[in-house]
């Protein structure tokens, strides 16, 4: 099944939970009933221009049609089958499935991401057990004072010629104590009372609710853009404030319009860009993919590969948890500071696409010339254009779903069966 | 160094009523007791007194207990001393750091004084009670 022949199956399950007949989407879209029809399954393809009619017609978004939302649905439900190989779930089967019964597809897709969400959740509160300075001071705190009732109630106990002062003494130290406990009792029951309150802001990884809510506004990073609320945890607050910090500084570096002008004049070339406005090369790279309806994507990872921030592009696949695939001309950039990557790709089929990548890495003394180095790669993802002819490099987007079966970077089997391409 | 007939302790713990009936049950057995609260004072202090025992806290002021007890093991004339640390972190790896750091035995908090002084008898040699006309 082709992801086109997906967007019949989205369409008709659409308009008949909309309860709108096919001969009056038909008319509200300007084409034939039967026309529509063959669309609906699957045995015509649709232009851009009648699925942007048809999508209107249905009170919808044509992007709710697009190649994108059926791809990342198939993404989800292949993550979903490698989290438990053991079921037997028939991955390579994703997209016939997603395309056959798309609400049980989201269903599944939605109950792994809740399941992601619910065991970062775990693992963030095993993690404030263990780690909380303030539930550690509070139990610190608990147990010293018992531990000072203790030894003094135990001496009043089995001291039988304890003298009237001593026995003085350790009557004031236990009330003291007992004040100490009750105190400390109360600062416990109020963290316990605040993390109850918090459970929810942590359930996702700051990184994954600051990306939902950039995804939210589009990836604009321009002034403006606020209807989004902010993301509930204070950390994804913190990352989506410095996001845009950083893209004020983008800007203010590469001014609105004279950014567009260069653009259009020197292409998508961060490089270019870069020496033209006396930025750096990153900074040309995210002034590119977060102009506003910006189709770039955009990747970065540390000197470990691990990946710091991921604003997808259509039909690029992100991993959601995991490493990334180790073919991604990012990864080439990070072996290479300072060295441009520019890479033709091709993503796998089904859906497969091609674009161009172009990799930088940078690097940071922060600790001086003896200390460290650290280092940030980049990768921009851009559509390529028809023109781009030649070889391109058959990456995917992680191993785990992953369906390429003769590859040397491989580094865990696949859960997808297995296909030469 | 602290294996001779010495009945110093020397009490490092920044509680004052825990420092308290420590001192007083282990003085009612005999033991001469110093106490102090400053965690970053402890190494001199050991130094100083050629206790037969430390008793260290693991949580103080001016220097972790896990930091006195590196720099008693560090210290030619401090590194054989008994140790017996005391904590109210119970957790495993609190307890595999101290012993990894030379703790000779490990209590945690809430202890008894019974049992604490059991502690200092069996670290001390199975001392004696020389006080018990004290009590």
């Amino acid at each position: 099944m082709t992801p086109s022949a997906l967007i019949g199956t989205r369409l008709r399950e659409r308009r008949l939970a909309a309860g709108i007949r096919q001969a009056d989407l038909a008319a509200g879209a300007a084409i034939s009933p039967s026309y529509l029809n063959l669309i609906e399954h699957n045995r015509r393809n649709v232009t851009p221009e009648v699925l942007e009619r048809l999508a209107a017609a249905l009170g919808l978004s044509a992007k709710e049609f697009g190649d994108s939302e059926p791809a990342a649905l198939v993404a989800d439900l292949r993550a979903a089958a490698a989290t438990l190989p053991e079921a037997g779930a028939e991955a390579e089967r994703a997209e016939d499935l997603a395309g056959r019964f798309p609400g049980w597809a989201r269903l599944i897709a939605q109950l792994q991401t809740n399941n992601a969400v619910l065991r970062q959740a775990v693992a963030a509160l095993n993690d404030r057990l263990g780690h909380d300075p303030h539930l550690s001071s509070a139990l610190h705190e608990l147990l010293s004072a018992l531990s000072a009732v203790r030894a003094t109630a135990e001496i009043l106990v089995e001291t039988e010629d304890l003298t009237p002062d001593w026995q003085r003494r350790f009557h004031l130290n236990l009330h003291h104590d007992s004040a100490r406990l009750v105190q400390g009792a109360e600062t416990l029951i109020s963290w316990l009372d605040h993390s109850e309150v918090e459970t929810e802001t942590v359930a996702a990884a700051p990184q994954d609710e600051f990306e939902t809510w950039a995804a939210a506004r589009g990836w604009s990073a321009e002034p403006g853009g606020d209807d989004a609320p902010w993301p509930a945890s204070p950390a994804a607050r913190d990352l989506a404030r410095a996001w845009l910090d950083q893209a004020g500084r983008d800007r203010a570096a590469m001014p609105p319009g004279a950014f567009e002008a260069a653009l259009d004049e020197s292409g998508p070339d961060p490089a270019l860009l870069a020496a033209r406005f006396g930025s750096d090369v990153l900074a040309a790279m995210r002034r590119i993919a977060f102009l506003p309806d910006s189709a770039a994507g955009l990747v970065l990872c540390d000197a470990s590969g691990t990946l710091l921030f991921r604003k997808p592009a259509d039909g690029f696949s992100l991993p959601r948890f995991g490493a990334a695939c180790p073919l991604w001309p990012l990864f080439a950039a990070l072996a290479r500071p300072g060295q441009p990557v520019r890479a033709l790709v091709a993503t796998p089929a089904p859906g497969a696409r091609r674009f161009i990548c172009l990799g930088f890495c940078e690097t940071r003394q922060p600790y001086g010339f003896d200390g460290p180095e650290l280092r940030t790669a980049a990768m921009l993802i851009l559509p390529a254009d028809p023109r781009d002819a030649g070889a391109a490099i058959a990456l995917g987007p992680t191993c785990r779903i992953c369906p390429r079966a003769p590859c040397p970077a491989r580094r865990e089997p696949s859960i997808l069966g297995t296909a030469a391409v | 160094m602290g294996t001779g007939q010495s009945r110093r302790v020397l009490l490092i713990e920044d509680e004052p009523n825990i420092a308290e009936a420590i001192v007083f049950i282990l003085s009612r057995d005999g033991w001469e007791v110093t106490h102090i609260a400053d965690g970053a004072a402890a190494p001199e202090a050991a130094r100083r007194l050629d206790p037969a025992l430390v008793i260290l806290d693991h949580m103080l002021p001016g220097m972790s207990g896990l930091e006195i007890l590196i720099a008693l093991r560090a210290d030619p004339l401090t590194a054989a001393v008994p140790v017996l640390m005391l904590t109210a972190k119970g957790l495993p790896r609190d307890r595999e750091a101290a012993e990894r750091a030379g703790a000779s035995r490990f209590m945690t908090k809430p202890f008894s004084n019974a049992g604490i002084l059991a502690e200092v008898r069996a670290l001390t040699g199975g001392g004696t009670d020389a006080a018990a006309g004290q009590r």
